[in-house]
């Protein structure tokens, strides 16, 4: 019962859309202030509905109730109740479910903290939100209907996929689906902004924190998901250039070049049409990377839900949506007339440089992941393009934004001097080489990578120090660290994030270059040396988790005499689902992993182990963990925090920036 | 189900692939030539799975690659001749590092170029702002100006 109820919420929530699509576009259209409210009122029951119907699903998970088809595909009685949860969306249903919930959630908070929004923008952006719910409803009640029933219901399930069954990975969807979802309001408004017919500082400042939302879920997103790959794929990779992570990537190279941009259009009204195509762009890349992911068009570690007439249908909509917007911008960008002015060297001018470079970047990754199809297509090559080519082809963009990001970012608004910005970053550029020279003198004989990222990240993170030394003003030291406690929290956001930039290309540098490896056959009772440390294969035993068996290792990572660390290594075989498993024993320290993996038994009754120590492994997540807490910091900001108080009021007039 | 557990388990130990990807058995004893297949493989894709190198895969296939290169190396082989046997064998999809031959160099030039093109516009952008445009031209509507006067007049 309660699952029908769920599936007619559904059904509901589709004829909702329809209303929210149509009512406030007319009402704006022809000045109906009743007709504009429906949008406010759409947008809330819409996000009643979808709460009831994903709650639904949850209770058929939860209960594990094998009537429902989707059930019975992706869960198991045994399974522990995280992964039941869990299990909702970790399938193409049931993710699409959780897509359109979260879409609901963005669309009903721009309708509660848009009330001081002009009328008509505001039911023209839930408008243009609502068309999008329409798009996924039709899609998931058409295609992929989470509710259907079995006609005969079997005893138990078949299992969650067992790589799912992990909690970082039970969270990774949710927040890449917040990252994703979340560009669709700075797409929203970019539309509704064209239908307007403009575009000023007030959009720039309404827009901004939506997106700042978005970019931080989906900074957390990409680093669950590549934490993830850490740990459980077996070997201690965490970024593969695998068509999927790329598909989460591509939205956030553009979401941070979004993010940027934005400023300009609300501290100088500049760059306006170029923010609408970012925030279109967005979108867009978050539309195909749905897309990649659920058609399983280009072969994936991740393509776990592939069918060709679903992606037809995905790709119906990228294409409306995007041939829409893309339309409508191409008619009306050019009323978006600029009105500040600034000299070429300005922070405005650093900021189109690194919207370039984040533009062409974000191009770059996404000509290499479709290159596959299009040679396939045109010149019937079948080919690969891998982690070789993006390794080339992708990083030098991210040195150069390293690289300038520290000038960029102290450069002063409209018509800048070098003179003092320079002089003020050369302790910085010191001791950032000192340091790259001095990991030279001390590695031997190995790449340069490794003292070039951390001369690199060093610099970046330096900088950000001279940022917010600067932001200080003149003045007696005492009172420079005063006012640098008092700063606004914009700066303050801004230095953490760039720092997190720095700490992860020193992070992802140093993995390079200074990873350890070692492969061997091991009795129980041996032991070995690993880059210092002494490890001993201690046993191995067999033992039985809740929906699995497992061979776990018992390993010792000893330092001289001292053990400094014992973990446990395990092969795992998930019956139900019939898959092995590698979970690997991994000693974290703050500047180094020690990973250990157990492997296969040998015919000698010996054991193959491979073995790495892993340099700053967790700098590289503490990086982008920086980064999503500089962007919390900024959305904290005072000047969001001012709106919202005069909303408090109730105040009719617009904010008069 | 439950009592079919140990069967079950049997039947998918061995039926389950091996979990290492590079095992001990495989590892050449000169540690230089070794390096030489290590840095060989990184571009060369285990053709079965998703976007693995033969390095990180557990596949079969894989180790009959690593196998095989290792074999081309002991023969002999320079690097650009071990890579290019593999290639004659198993086709350019095995290459993780695409080569530029062809239309493949759209691949490689598109960053550059776009970054050229786009580099182009940004400076006539940037040279524009610099000059043109009048900053005194606010337009606001009719409303907006009434509503302005209300503001002011508070």
């Amino acid at each position: 019962m309660i699952v029908e109820l769920g599936h007619f919420a559904l059904i509901l929530a589709l004829a909702v859309a329809l209303i929210q699509t149509i009512m406030p576009l007319i009402g704006a259209h022809k000045r109906w202030t009743g007709w504009m409210a429906v949008g406010g009122a759409a947008a809330g029951v819409q996000l009643l509905l979808l709460c009831f119907s994903f709650a639904a699903l949850t209770y058929a998970f939860v209960i594990s109730d094998f009537s429902v088809a989707l059930v019975v595909n992706n869960s198991h009685t045994l399974k522990p109740m995280l992964y039941k949860v869990s299990g909702v969306w970790g399938n193409h249903e049931g993710s699409l479910l959780l897509w359109s919930l979260i879409l609901a959630v963005f669309g009903a908070s721009v309708a509660f903290f848009g009330t001081n929004l002009p009328p008509t923008l505001r039911a023209r952006v839930l408008a243009v939100q609502g068309s999008i719910g329409l798009a996924f409803l039709a899609f998931m009640l058409f295609t992929s209907n989470p509710f259907l029933r079995m006609a005969v219901p079997p005893f138990n399930g078949h299992d969650l996929n067992p790589l799912l069954q992990d909690p970082g990975l039970a969270f990774h969807p949710p927040f890449l689906y917040l990252g994703y979802v979340g560009m669709s309001v700075a797409f929203s408004f970019a539309v509704a902004a064209l239908i307007e017919g403009r575009v000023d500082a007030a959009w720039g400042r309404w827009v901004r924190p939506w997106t700042l939302a978005a970019w931080i879920c989906l900074t957390i997103g990409i680093a669950l998901g590549s934490w993830w790959a850490y740990y459980e794929l077996g070997w201690g990779g965490f970024w593969f250039w695998d068509p999927v992570e790329n598909a989460s990537f591509m939205p956030w190279l553009i979401g941070a070049a979004l993010l940027h941009s934005a400023i300009v259009v609300e501290k100088r009204e500049a760059l306006k049409a170029w923010t609408i195509l970012l925030a279109i762009l967005a979108f867009g890349f978050s539309l195909i990377g749905t897309f990649i992911v659920r058609s399983g068009v280009i072969t994936s570690v991740h393509a776990f839900a592939n069918d060709p007439e679903r992606g037809v249908f995905i790709l119906l909509i990228l294409a409306i949506f995007m041939g829409g917007a893309l339309m409508l911008f191409a008619a009306r960008a050019g009323a978006m007339e600029a009105k500040g002015l600034f000299a070429p060297v300005s922070r405005e001018s650093a900021l189109v440089a690194n919207n370039l470079l984040l533009a062409v970047a974000c191009f770059v990754v996404f000509v290499g992941t479709i290159w596959p199809l299009v040679a396939e297509l045109l010149w019937d090559r079948k080919l690969s393009v891998g982690e070789p080519f993006f390794n080339a082809a992708f990083t030098p963009f991210m040195v150069v934004i390293a690289l300038l990001m520290p000038l960029g970012a102290i450069l002063s608004w409209k018509r800048a001097v070098l003179g003092r910005p320079m002089r003020a970053l050369i302790p910085a550029a010191a001791l950032a080489v000192a340091l790259g020279l001095l990991a030279y003198a001390m590695q031997t004989g190995r790449s340069a990578l490794g003292p070039i990222g951390l001369a690199l990240g060093a610099w970046v993170v330096f900088g950000a120090g001279v940022d917010l030394w600067l932001r200080a003003g003149r003045g007696p030291i005492g009172q420079r660290f005063g006012r640098i406690l008092r700063l606004p929290r914009a700066d303050w956001g801004k230095s953490t994030a760039h720092t997190g930039l720095g700490v992860t290309v020193f992070a992802v540098a140093a993995m390079h270059a200074w990873q350890v490896e070692d492969i061997r056959t091991m009795n129980v009772g041996d032991s070995f040396d690993l880059h210092g440390y002494n490890i001993t294969l201690a046993d191995v035993t067999k033992e039985t988790g809740p929906n699995y068996f497992s061979t776990m290792a018992t390993m010792t990572v000893a330092k001289g005499d001292k053990v400094v660390a014992t973990v446990y290594p395990e092969k795992r075989v998930y019956p139900v689902a019939g898959m092995p498993t590698t979970e690997a024993g991994i000693d974290y320290g703050f500047t180094r992993d020690v990973y250990l993996v157990i492997g296969d038994p040998q015919d000698d009754g010996s054991w193959a182990v491979r073995s790495y120590y892993k340099p700053f492994a967790n700098w590289i997540w503490g990086g982008a963990l920086l980064m999503a807490i500089g962007g919390m910091i900024s959305l904290a900001d005072r000047r969001y925090r001012v709106a919202a108080g005069a909303r408090a009021r109730n105040i009719k007039a617009v904010p008069a920036e | 189900m439950k009592q079919h557990f140990p069967a079950l388990v049997l039947a998918i130990t061995l039926i389950a692939t091996p979990l290492l990807a590079v095992q001990p058995d495989e590892v050449l004893s000169d540690p230089a030539l070794e390096a030489r297949a290590r840095t060989l493989s990184k571009d060369l894709r285990c053709l079965v799975c998703r976007n693995e190198n033969i390095d990180d895969s557990n596949a079969d296939l894989a180790r009959d690659i690593r196998l095989l290169v290792r074999e081309r190396l002991v023969a002999g082989d320079s690097d650009a001749a071990a890579m290019a046997y593999i290639v004659d064998r198993y086709g350019e999809y095995v290459l993780l590092n695409p080569t530029s031959k062809g239309a493949n160099l759209i691949l490689w030039i598109a960053g550059p170029a776009m970054l050229l093109l786009g580099g182009g516009v940004a400076v006539a952008y940037i040279r524009k702002r610099r000059g043109a445009g009048d900053p005194a031209a606010s337009e606001l509507s009719e409303d907006e100006e009434k509503r302005l006067a209300e503001i002011l007049k508070q």
